[in-house]
């Protein structure tokens, strides 16, 4: 993985003492309250309902241990013992005090870790796929962009003070486990007729109140553009996206009202201005970056382990684990495995310090130091030998970490809803939690196989509903929680959102709907049909007949 | 309102004369009157624009020899636009200079010098809570950044000089 040099180190160092400093300037006075605020958010730190909220960057969720650890220490002592993954891969804690940022600030550089521009009004942490440099399906490791996109945005002097947030994300392989199509850029890595590698741009892409899917406005990028053609997107959109309405001021809403054609032709007249060269970094540099994401010293392994085999015969809980949980990777005798932090009951995403050692320990010892989050809020074992899954697995059981549900029905994306965020509407971690007790039953969700729920509570969508497969949205309705339900949502290369299915129902009643959907699902399913599959074939029409039933008898 | 550049506070040598009528040596006019000052202008006055952060960089293009200072405001400092207007204009040429006008705050001065602003003009309320000293240790708080092509050094360019240095 990246590890910072001297002139990244003094950046992130200069950071935290021009942070200590704003403080500062807020507490005596120089600086206001509405001056101060883009300042912290700029940092991630958040007023939320009950306390401030710190947000840390994991650039591309990559992690080593030692900066795992880290998060552990910084968990116990400046929070509750635990911390939450976001949906962008990135860690937040609730409740740590603001006079003891600075100092959070300092235990992070210590590791090569920092909180720039995880919020505010400027290009927010990069995300990647989180299976880069292992899945077979790969054309190229995207590590390499995001962290030199990683580095060109982090305190771009031009666009800071954007009209509003800017997500960037990057695949390379064929299929999209970063759900690029619902960024402000999505680039995708591919090969030309010539064989050349370059990107695809997509832009306008977006959760929230509007849903947008991206649209591609350059089908082949060259590699060596990247960053001028970065500068001329980002500067067409600085000057005209629209600030007269904060709900209207996302890059999506500009593409969407003006057309991306005509969004295209902008970029592309601004982009033939620009000296491209004296823009991109030089090839050294770019070598120098994508040397940090070289295949690791992989051993020469069979395909199959015996080990690995005859744990699996004999241990029926791990065979569950391992079916479900284990990514392939395309190195024989190796594999990637998810480590779920969907615990039935448990808040998506949380994990204690505790279990933070535990994965740090077991990454150190299996997976050559490093681990991988994902925006499903789950953590992953890259560099897995087969052989030593079985011991990872007891390890994980005892640990409370080895939850066999990676891609099932109680794999729920939530956001923290009302019990922490001052945006939300509604509650979403308790839908969650009464969902995955509804569905526990192992075999069932085997049965039902690979389904996506996605909560948000509130129409901002960071738990983005409107691409799961089955999305609920907490809204409130004069005084009452009401839950929206939506289907046919997808996240991956393609990308759709999801449609309404009826009037919003009750806390209590989300149970009883999700149970009715599943259930069309399973009495019309072909063979070896998903759900989601079921639900193109099938249309809206009888999943949302079964929603509309009562559940209730008539009194 | 108080002037400052990156070596702190400064006269103002400019009169604001939005219709380009004022008898002064340095005349400021808004861009719709422009056109007239230049072509009635002589006297030998210097000439100066006050321009809207929503004006196309474009338009001010064809005068850019004819003028030693643009004036671009900041409404807020949360808008960013004038940020890459001064890059336009700098990109085109434009070799007088470029002032930003309006309520920033301190720990903007850095991106401004950096996209080739040369001036910050403040209002008073903000001079009052944030003065000079906090500016200039602001500008200088981060020593180095990765964009090439915004100031006058950067992390790459460094890396590739140690490079070349070491090897």
């Amino acid at each position: 993985m990246y590890r910072y040099d001297e002139f990244d180190a003094r950046f992130v160092r200069e950071r935290v003492a021009q942070f200590r400093d704003q403080v500062a300037r807020r507490l005596d006075g120089s600086l206001n309250e509405d001056e101060f605020k883009p300042l912290r958010l700029k940092n991630g730190v958040y007023l939320q309902l009950h306390a401030y909220m710190l947000r840390i960057a994991v650039p591309y969720g990559t992690l080593s241990s030692r900066q795992l650890r880290q998060l552990a220490l910084i968990g116990e002592k400046y929070d509750r013992g635990y911390g939450h993954f976001t949906t962008r891969t990135n860690m937040q804690f609730n409740w740590p005090r603001l006079r003891d940022v600075p100092e959070i600030l300092d235990l992070l550089a210590d590791v090569e870790m920092h909180c720039i521009q995880t919020s505010g009004n400027c290009i927010r942490n990069v995300t990647a796929d989180h299976f880069a440099g292992i899945a077979a399906d790969e054309i190229e490791d995207p590590r390499p962009t995001a962290e030199l996109i990683r580095q060109w945005s982090s305190f771009h002097p031009e666009f800071d003070y954007l009209p509003r947030k800017f997500k960037i994300a990057v695949t390379g392989a064929a299929r999209d486990r970063a759900v690029v199509r619902a960024h402000d850029i999505g680039l995708r890595i591919l090969r030309n007729a010539k064989g050349e590698i370059g990107y695809e741009v997509m832009v306008g892409g977006g959760l929230g109140r509007t849903p947008m899917i991206a649209k591609t406005i350059r089908g082949f990028l060259p590699k060596t553009d990247l960053l001028a053609y970065l500068e001329a997107v980002l500067r067409v959109y600085n000057l005209e996206g629209r600030r007269d309405n904060k709900y209207k001021a996302r890059v999506k809403i500009m593409v969407h009202e003006i057309g991306a054609e005509e969004f295209a032709r902008r970029v592309e007249a601004e982009f033939a201005q620009l000296d491209g060269p004296a823009i991109a970094a030089d090839p050294q540099e770019v070598a120098r970056i994508a040397a940090y994401f070289a295949p690791p010293a992989y051993e020469t392994l069979p395909a199959r382990s015996a080990r690995f085999e005859t744990a699996k015969a004999e241990n029926r809980a791990f065979a569950t684990w391992a079916s479900v949980n284990l990514f392939p990777h395309k190195v024989p005798g190796y594999a990637a495995a998810v480590i779920s932090l969907k615990g039935i009951g448990d808040a998506p995403g949380d994990i204690t310090s505790e279990q933070m050692r535990v994965v740090a320990d077991l990454a150190e010892t299996y997976s050559l130091d490093e681990l991988r989050i994902t925006h499903a809020q789950n953590v992953v074992l890259p560099y897995v030998k087969k052989d030593d899954l079985f011991i990872i697995w007891q390890k994980l059981v005892d640990a409370g970490l080895a939850t066999a549900n990676a891609g099932l029905i109680t794999d729920i994306i939530a956001c923290p809803g009302l019990d922490y965020c001052s945006l939300a509407t509604a509650r979403s971690i308790p839908i969650a939690q009464a969902l995955a007790h509804r569905f526990a039953d192992e075999k069932r969700q085997l049965e039902i196989g690979e389904l996506n729920i996605k909560i948000s509570g509130c129409i901002n969508a960071c738990g983005h509903h409107h691409v799961g497969h089955i999305g609920i949205l907490g809204l409130e309705k004069s005084g009452q929680e009401s839950y929206q339900i939506t289907l046919g949502g997808d996240a991956t290369e393609t990308a759709a959102i999801g449609e309404i299915l009826g009037p919003g129902v009750p806390a209590d009643d989300v149970p009883d709907a999700i149970e009715r959907i599943v259930s069309v699902y399973l009495a019309h399913r072909t063979a070896g049909e998903t759900f989601i599959e079921a639900v193109r074939r099938l249309g809206l029409a009888p999943f949302k007949a079964a929603f509309l039933e009562k559940t209730h008898a008539p009194a | 309102m108080p002037l400052l550049d990156r070596n702190g506070l400064k006269p103002d040598e400019w009169t604001i004369s939005e219709d380009g009528t004022a008898d002064a040596p340095r005349i400021l006019v808004a861009f719709d009157h422009l056109k007239d000052a230049l072509s009635g202008n002589g006297r030998g006055r210097r000439i100066g624009v006050t321009i809207a952060n929503t004006l196309k960089s474009d338009a001010l293009v064809p005068y850019l020899n004819d003028i030693d200072l643009v004036s671009i405001a900041f409404p807020s400092y949360g808008d960013g636009r004038g940020f890459s207007i001064a890059k336009q204009l700098r990109r085109a040429g434009f070799k007088g200079t470029l002032r930003a006008s309006g309520p920033l705050i301190a720990d903007q001065f850095a991106y401004a010098l950096a996209c080739g602003f040369d001036e910050i003009d403040l209002p008073q309320a903000q001079a009052a809570r944030q003065p000079v000293e906090h500016w200039l240790k602001a500008a200088a708080s981060i020593s180095n950044t990765y964009q090439r092509g915004f100031g006058e050094q950067n992390i790459l360019d460094a890396r590739r000089a140690a490079r070349l240095a070491g090897k």
